[in-house]
């Protein structure tokens, strides 16, 4: 392949590619993300790949193993074009009826597509899924359509198109002005103004300056980046020489979470093959604007997500952050002028450059403009990642995309921003989401995640999971977080353990204060959010755990006894033989007893108890009754019937 | 682990001190753990004193100074896997194992860590085993998986 | 250098520019509470104690006066009830650690921080990093330095090195506001020459 030595060189070149494929030509996409391979994709991808070739298909259908659309629950997810036709949770077998019955006989499988749980429709586009249909996918649309391994398939989608424009007809002062009239705001979890950031830095008179690519993804529950990063690398490269161009940058660094090694291997693939097509390295499209980037990987610490902590380990230091007296866009890399921006930031930048500030401007709110991705997870129906307009209500998300509460049970609350957000409860549910209404409601946008709790969730144990999860990860340096979180854990732990007592709440109170006033980075500083705002909203479960030594969602292992009731037991003896440390008393057709001085909490029963009888109850806060008489225990026949 | 790969290493990188944490990365991905020997021998090469690799080594959960087992169990801890009982995977595990997060039993069989999210957080709880995914586990299921190991 | 004008605690301060808050501070006989400064060091800014409030530009904010640069016209306040609080249980969670320090005790008195306000801790160490940093710094020896992070960051001498430079040296121990660095020494100096990880060894 010749390096494209011009921005002509290109849109020939992009002609070429485009007459060389036919629309009409089937696609089998595949999503080969992380999520679906771990769903079995890549046996089901292998599957396709044998029957083409076994049907003597291979000269007329592409099979392509394709980034994350975003369904996660139902994956594998499959869509075959040209019709996108969209079906899920396929499995190998499922390969040879797809070829025979969609590619050969343009049929419908029916029983692989999606099926509304109330009105039992079915959906064949993707377009018509609920999931997909109140989504507004600017970005992540892009990522079922090509092979994330292949720099041509994103050529075809017009890929770099938004590079050429700027190098070959934008001064560096025209792009940072379309990006600030964009109000772009940092989509990683700041939510600083994008064009302000770069401006800063453009404006500094070092000659050396950097731009760096945020992809330590480190909130647990967000899987947004990896998404963009493994499915549709080129977009953030291409973001990135952009900005880089703006600000007078000539060298990058992609900063990615070791955890993912699929986003690590395709962003390594996808500069090699810019490099090799002209898009990086020297003399970019012939234009004189010279660029490299090179990948880092990190080694496993959060606190490498705050951007002076990642310099610190760019640099080859321990990841502790610096207080922020002078900006790091003025001073940051090696005391350079360094931009450092979210992958989802920087993959905004080509839209917005190739289709104007004004386009983009048209999503979102006042405050907040464009799109946001979020992965909605934990205790919804439709697990994924959905690309939504800034504004839209946390009701949408949740019921129209997101289907609601699984299992019957009802919605307590939401989870935004990670270890630095909080929990919006039932009563906001209206709030519309933006950076400043996640603020205002005691939370935070974050970099996306979005985590869905019920009323199996216990608030206090969500506070406590987040400071615990601090203690390990914050860098030690400073006083207060280090030691603040330290006690903060432990009177924690000791409520959900029923160890809580009088003045808790007002020490951890105290503790918070200082924790957020007086810690060295945002770390520390945003520590005590998760505690605080279900505080605000879940006082009266933290009062149960103190006072009651109850927990009310019926989930602190400690507070919580688990109870065969001898109404509903059928002495199946399913949860008896599973019992890992043989604590359940009983025979067949003798009513089952749970032995509590050697029962371990571990729930198993409750598990295991079929849902016809549901004989097995949690029980907290109260004395677990006592044992039925003996010979009441052994069932009769003509007592029972189901 | 050989010196000569160790130097290999070093030399990809050009001895560049700013390249410590991928040089370390590297070795630990061949090795499965960083014998004192390696870090020395890194120390020496890009004149970083032993002290400072120490704090690296030690700062950043993807390395081990310990030898780890055949089976590298890895639970994920993530907030979405959390909410759906992750917890009492840890625990069904600990309890098979005999080892907490952190350690390697003595047969050098299993060792036991915690992530926090490996980003499949739609098959939660997970946990990961030398490559190999198992979602959506009960702390049943999660006894039948690592007894399946040898 | 060019002159700063400042105001701390309502006193008119002039510093040169480069100069920090708490170095202004100091040289105009005002008195900050610190921990982890030492004139030969870096600044460090891990103790926090050092807080003072200042305006500039009609924004307050809460910095760490060891670190932050002098500014033109910038107002300062070493005590504020805030401040005061946040001092008193600065010191309560570091009395934790090392209920014994004489450092520790005089500053208790006066911000009204209590010894037992929380649970004896395990480590006596402090963390204000002295120890570290002089061997960096000063030395140039790297014979202590950090292990891990969080709540579980202890310091730890390489045992090669401390064993070599450490009988002729120990002018970090003054420096240690506990005793738990002569303590971490003559540990490290009873193990003697160590092969293999010297860090903490996995519990079996």
């Amino acid at each position: 392949m010749a390096r494209l030595n011009s921005p002509e060189e290109l849109i020939a070149f992009r002609q070429e590619i485009l007459s060389k494929r036919d629309p009409n030509t089937p696609c089998i996409s595949v999503c080969v993300g992380t999520g679906c391979l771990a769903s079995g994709a890549s046996e089901v991808f292998a599957a396709f790949k044998t029957e083409i070739e076994k049907q003597g298909l291979t000269a007329d259908v592409d099979t392509k193993g394709t980034g994350c659309p975003g369904f996660c629950e139902r994956g594998p997810v499959v869509v075959i074009y040209p019709q996108e036709i969209c079906y899920l949770q396929v499995t190998p077998g499922d390969v040879p009826e797809i070829v025979s019955q969609t590619i050969k006989e343009k049929k419908v499988v029916d029983r692989l597509l999606y099926v509304d749980p109330i009105t039992g429709e079915k959906a064949i586009h993707e377009s018509e899924i609920p999931f997909y249909k109140h989504q507004k996918r600017n970005i992540i649309c892009q990522n079922i359509k090509i092979d994330s391994r292949s720099i041509e398939d994103y050529l075809a989608i017009n890929g770099y198109s938004a590079l050429a424009k700027v190098l070959s007809g934008m001064t560096e002062d025209q792009v940072l002005e379309e990006v600030k009239k964009s109000n772009l705001r940092g989509r990683g979890g700041g939510g600083f103004p994008a064009g302000r950031k770069w401006e800063g830095s453009r404006n500094a008179p070092e000659k050396v300056k950097y731009v760096l690519v945020n992809a330590d993804e480190g909130d647990p529950g967000a899987f947004m980046d990896r998404a963009l990063l493994e499915g549709n690398p080129h977009s953030v490269l291409e973001g990135l020489i952009i900005g880089a161009y703006a600000i007078g940058a000539h060298q990058g660094y992609i900063y990615v979470r070791q955890e993912y090694p699929l986003a690590v291997e395709n962003i390594n693939l996808a500069i090699k093959q810019a490099e090799a097509y002209g898009f990086l390295g020297k003399n970019i499209l012939g234009t004189g604007f010279d660029f490299t980037v090179d990948v880092h990987q990190g080694a496993g610490a959060f606190v490498c997500g705050e951007s002076t902590a990642l310099m610190a380990a760019l640099e080859g230091r321990a990841g502790e952050p610096r207080v922020k007296y002078f900006r790091s866009n003025v001073r940051g890399l090696w005391n350079n002028p360094t931009v450092l921006n979210n992958v989802e930031t920087w993959a905004n930048v080509p839209l917005i450059i190739n289709n104007g500030a004004d386009w983009f401007t048209q999503f979102g709110t006042e405050g907040s403009k464009g799109t946001k991705i979020f992965s909605l997870v934990g205790k919804i129906t439709n697990t994924g990642l959905v690309e939504v307009p800034m504004g839209i209500t946390l009701k949408d998300i949740i019921y129209k995309i997101g289907g609601g509460i699984p299992g019957g049970k009802k919605f307590k609350a939401v989870q935004t921003g990670g270890p630095s957000g909080g929990c919006i409860p039932e009563e906001l549910l209206d709030l519309e989401v933006d950076f400043d209404q996640l603020t205002k409601a005691g939370s935070m946008m974050g970099s996306g995640g979005m985590i869905v709790m019920d009323e199996d969730t216990c608030m206090v144990d969500v506070a406590r999971y987040f400071i615990h999860f601090l203690t390990d990860e914050s860098c030690g340096k400073c006083l207060p977080c280090r030691e603040g979180l330290r006690q903060m854990d432990k009177i924690l732990t000791n409520i959900t353990e029923g160890k809580g007592k009088e003045g808790d709440l007002e020490l951890l109170e105290e503790l918070s204060e200082t924790v957020i006033a007086a810690s060295l980075c945002a770390l520390g500083q945003s520590a005590p959010n998760p505690f605080l705002s279900t505080l605000r909203y879940f006082r009266d479960e933290y009062e149960a755990h103190i006072k009651d030594k109850r927990c009310p969602a019926l989930s602190c292992k400690e507070l919580i006894t688990y109870y065969i009731d001898p109404d509903k037991c059928q002495a199946c003896m399913i949860c008896l033989k599973k019992c890992p440390v043989e604590a359940i008393d009983g025979g067949k057709k003798k009513i089952h007893i749970i032995i509590q001085e050697k029962c371990t909490n571990c729930g198993t029963c409750f598990e295991v108890c079929p849902s016809r009888f549901g004989a097995v109850k949690k029980i907290s806060g109260e004395p677990v009754p006592s044992p039925i008489p003996e010979k009441e225990r052994m069932i009769e026949k003509a007592k029972k019937n189901e | 682990m050989d010196i000569e790969k160790i130097d290999g290493i070093i030399d990809k990188h050009q001895a560049e001190a700013s390249s410590l944490i991928q040089i370390l990365l590297e070795i630990q991905s061949e090795n499965h753990w960083l014998p004192r020997e390696a870090l020395e021998r890194v120390s020496e090469k890009l004149h970083v004193p032993i002290a400072r690799i120490q704090h690296i080594a030690t700062f950043y959960k993807a390395f081990s100074l310990v030898p780890k087992g055949r089976h590298e169990v890895h639970i994920c801890m993530g907030t979405a896997c959390h909410v759906r009982g992750a917890k009492r995977v840890l625990d069904t595990a600990q309890d098979l194992t005999g080892i907490k997060p952190g350690e390697t039993d003595l047969d050098l069989k299993f060792s036991l860590e915690t992530v926090n999210c490996l980003g499949c957080c739609a098959l939660g709880p997970v946990m990961e085993i030398n490559g190999k995914t198992h979602g959506k586990l009960s702390p049943a299921e999660t006894l039948d998986v690592l007894k399946s190991y040898e | 250098m060019s002159e700063i004008r400042l105001q701390i605690d309502g006193k008119e301060v002039t510093a040169r520019e480069g100069m920090t808050v708490l170095e202004a501070a100091q040289s105009a006989g005002i008195f900050i509470p610190t921990l982890c400064h030492h004139e030969k060091l870096e600044p460090f800014g891990g103790c926090r104690l050092c807080i003072v409030e200042v305006n500039v530009r009609g924004w307050t904010r809460l910095v760490v006066s060891c670190v932050y640069l002098v500014e033109e016209n910038l107002v300062v306040r070493t005590r504020s009830e805030k401040i005061d609080r946040i001092r008193k249980i600065l010191l309560e969670m570091l009395l934790a650690h090392a209920p014994e320090s004489p450092q520790l005790q005089d500053l208790a008195v006066e911000y009204g921080a209590k010894r037992d306000r929380f649970e004896k801790e395990a480590s006596f160490c402090i963390h204000c990093g002295l120890c570290v940093r002089y061997c960096t710094e000063v030395k140039k020896k790297n014979a202590v330095g950090f292990i891990d992070r969080g709540i579980r960051k202890e310091i730890c001498f390489i045992p090669e090195i401390a064993l070599k430079e450490c009988s002729d040296c120990k002018e970090c121990f003054p420096l240690c506001p506990t005793s738990y660095l002569q303590a971490a020494y003559v540990l490290t100096e009873s193990l003697g020459p160590v092969s293999g990880p010297t860090v903490r060894p996995v519990k079996k």
